[in-house]
């Protein structure tokens, strides 16, 4: 397992660089003059001005010359200059990725979690209203957009009923707590502030679910289908013949088995977590990367652009990786080789 | 009688809702099985045998109407809470499946499974206790290195050892009725042979009363004491095995014996019986095997045979007793 981890790690800086380059040329066969983001109307109309902006943001070189200049960076995990923050897009990313991962990591537990009791039960109370219930849940995570879902969340649990605080990760009056880890939960619990912690944590109670609801979707059908299928073989007749009860039979016996299935869209749910975080966080004005490429792309700011796309793809692989590896540890048959 | 009989089976039938009505797998079976006792039930596929000993166990699904009566030690199993029944379910009562490999699951050493049998029954036991237990187990079924084998897979597994483990876990705690539902049908020949002795000598010493179920009658003929024939969801031939073998009192059972391949004597054809049992929504009127039987008479078209005494054994057949007659004067020419 150890050299098929280090193959696949290794293949990792040569697929980024792949992506890299795609981002690259895409953006630039994008219509549209950067410039326009860079210098306001007139200042555009400033032959000077133009190519002041040009030379200063080598603009003025041609694209393959810019594309060699741009890898060399690269490599030395220089990302290069914001145009429209003028702050190096490696800090930007930095600053913004803990408040996209704290969103991300709680949707994924949400999801994953909510959705395996979902189909446990759905599948254990088969064609009930139970199951019924589940298969409407279901239906609106993955059909309903959270661009909509979540404006009416935010209008119905903050603006009528007032349980859960509006858009943001914390309440204005509040000072975020000393970073450690950059999750506001997280690193309040470490500082003690008791207060902070249980503002941050009703800040991430709505993206959280609006974001992980569409996982919850996939997995419970996913488990429901798998968990009645596991519950047909004969080694759970053997755990009834034992004199196993209905909860044992269910998690310990069908549960782990039904899981293995599950786990490959567990991964692929992480990719579309990636995805919908970034109209979750405009939704929510969730300070995380999504946001951040969301603004990247309105002004064409192709540094930016390049940056959010190889984080983005970073994370893809990774999930990956984590998927095979969770494989070993879910199914005693399977050894990576 | 001073103690209840072990098993006391009467006028069982199970039946099943379909799309096509409601259909009997199972049509009124008597067992009786003592303590220490081995009982082959033979038949083929889809005779009902495995969904009658499946029965006494409560094990068939939800859709599965069961009727009669299920004595065990008196006690009625028919109707007994599902709390009950998880009590003597792998503890008084246990099961031996016929595939080990699938009724083992494949996500937990062979250890845990067969600890968890343990701890299911006796909670009091610890974590070391439930390991040494399982290890003498596995060294009861001789396996072989048992505390190396214990933490590993099922499918790390061979199908003989896998039957093996499977015993081992059935007899755990020390059941007085195990039903073993064609223990040996997914195994090699030659394992299968060492398979039924770990069994028989199990039985014996632990003195359990087993259910052998079986379309194997070279595996009864080694095993069990008496032997009941299935046939289409009836008993149709119940006797000593040994009456069983020397003078048939039924025309199926007489078939199944002439369809044994042997070793000794002239090889050719092995006899086989012409046409296949009627599917459950199609039995005929009268008795079930007619159709295939080659001695049928109109009677037996149009009237059932009741199971009733004859010699030493019951048969459910019009012409039972002219049939005895039959095969010894078939034996006297041989």
């Amino acid at each position: 397992m150890t050299h098929y981890l280090l193959r696949r790690l290794l293949a990792m800086p040569l697929l980024l660089l792949g992506v890299a380059t795609m981002a690259f040329l895409l953006g630039n066969f994008v219509k549209g003059d950067p410039l326009a983001s860079i210098l306001n109307d007139r200042q555009m109309a400033n032959p000077e001005a133009v190519a002041a902006a040009k030379a200063r943001w080598g603009l003025e070189r041609s694209i393959p010359e810019r594309y060699v200049i741009y890898v060399g960076n690269l490599l030395e995990g220089d990302l290069g200059v914001s145009f429209r923050t003028k702050r190096p897009v490696m800090r930007d990313l930095l600053d913004r990725l803990p408040a996209t991962l704290e969103l991300v990591i709680s949707a994924m537990l949400f999801g994953t979690l909510a959705g395996m009791a979902i189909g446990v039960l759905a599948a254990h109370f088969r064609n009930g209203p139970v199951d019924h219930g589940a298969r409407i849940v279901a239906l609106i995570g993955s059909s309903v957009p959270v661009f909509w879902s979540g404006l009416i969340a935010l209008y119905v649990f903050s603006v009528q009923l007032s349980w859960l605080p509006g858009p943001g990760r914390l309440a204005p009056a509040l000072k975020p707590p000393e970073t450690v880890t950059g999750f506001y939960t997280v690193d309040a619990l470490l500082a003690g502030e008791w207060g902070t912690f249980a503002n941050a944590l009703s800040h991430l109670v709505l993206p959280t679910v609006m974001l992980g609801w569409a996982v919850l979707g996939i997995i419970s059908r996913m488990i429901r289908a798998s968990m009645l299928d596991v519950m047909q073989q004969d080694f759970i007749t053997t755990a009834r013949a034992k004199g196993a009860g209905t909860l044992r039979l269910l998690l310990r016996h069908a549960l782990r088995n039904a899981m293995v299935p599950a786990l490959t869209i567990i991964g692929f749910s992480f990719a579309y977590l990636i995805t919908g975080a970034i109209l979750t966080e405009t939704v929510f004005s969730w300070p995380g990367i999504g946001s951040y490429a969301v603004d990247a792309a309105r002004s064409l700011d192709h540094p930016a652009i390049i940056g959010v796309t190889i984080v983005g793809a970073l994370a893809f692989l990774l999930a990956n990786l984590l998927t095979d590896i969770a494989y070993v540890f879910a199914n005693p048959r399977i050894r990576l080789e | 009688m001073s103690e209840p009989a072990l098993l006391e089976v009467r006028d069982l039938r199970v039946s099943f809702k379909t799309a096509a009505g409601e259909l009997e797998a199972v049509c009124g079976v008597d067992l009786d099985l003592a303590a220490g006792e081995v009982l082959g039930v033979v038949g083929e596929s889809g005779s009902g045998k495995s969904v009658a000993l499946k029965a006494i166990m409560g094990l068939l699904p939800p859709r599965a109407r069961v009727t009669g009566s299920i004595r065990f030690r008196g006690r009625e199993l028919l109707g007994a809470s599902e709390r009950e029944m998880r009590r003597l379910r792998g503890g008084r009562i246990a099961l031996i499946f016929q595939d080990p490999l699938t009724a083992f699951n494949p996500m937990l050493t062979i250890g845990e499974q067969i600890a968890e049998m343990l701890m299911l029954h006796d909670r009091s036991l610890s974590r070391a206790q439930l390991r040494a237990r399982t290890v003498e187990l596995l060294e009861l079924v001789s396996i072989p290195e048992p505390s190396s084998r214990i933490d590993q897979y099922p499918h790390e597994f061979s199908g003989g050892m896998r039957q093996r483990a499977m015993i081992a876990m059935a007899v755990a705690n020390r059941p007085e009725l195990l039903i073993a539902d064609e223990p040996t049908t997914a195994l090699d020949v030659t394992v299968q042979a060492q398979i039924l002795d770990v069994l028989r000598d199990l039985q014996r010493e632990l003195d359990i009363g087993l259910a052998l179920v079986t379309h194997d009658l070279g595996v009864v003929a080694g095993m069990a004491h008496r032997v009941s024939v299935m046939y289409s969801g009836r008993i149709v031939e119940h006797a000593a095995v040994d009456d069983l073998f020397a003078a048939p009192r039924h025309p199926y059972t007489r078939a199944l014996l002439a369809s044994i391949p042997r070793l000794e004597g002239a090889r050719g054809r092995l006899a086989s019986i012409d046409g296949s049992p009627p599917s459950l929504a199609g039995r005929p009127p009268g008795c079930a095997f007619a159709p295939r039987c080659p001695m049928s008479a109109a009677v037996c078209r149009s009237e059932r045979p009741a199971l009733r005494p004859v010699g030493g054994s019951r048969s459910a057949c019009h012409f039972a007793e002219q049939l005895g007659a039959r095969t010894e004067e078939a034996q006297a020419l041989r």
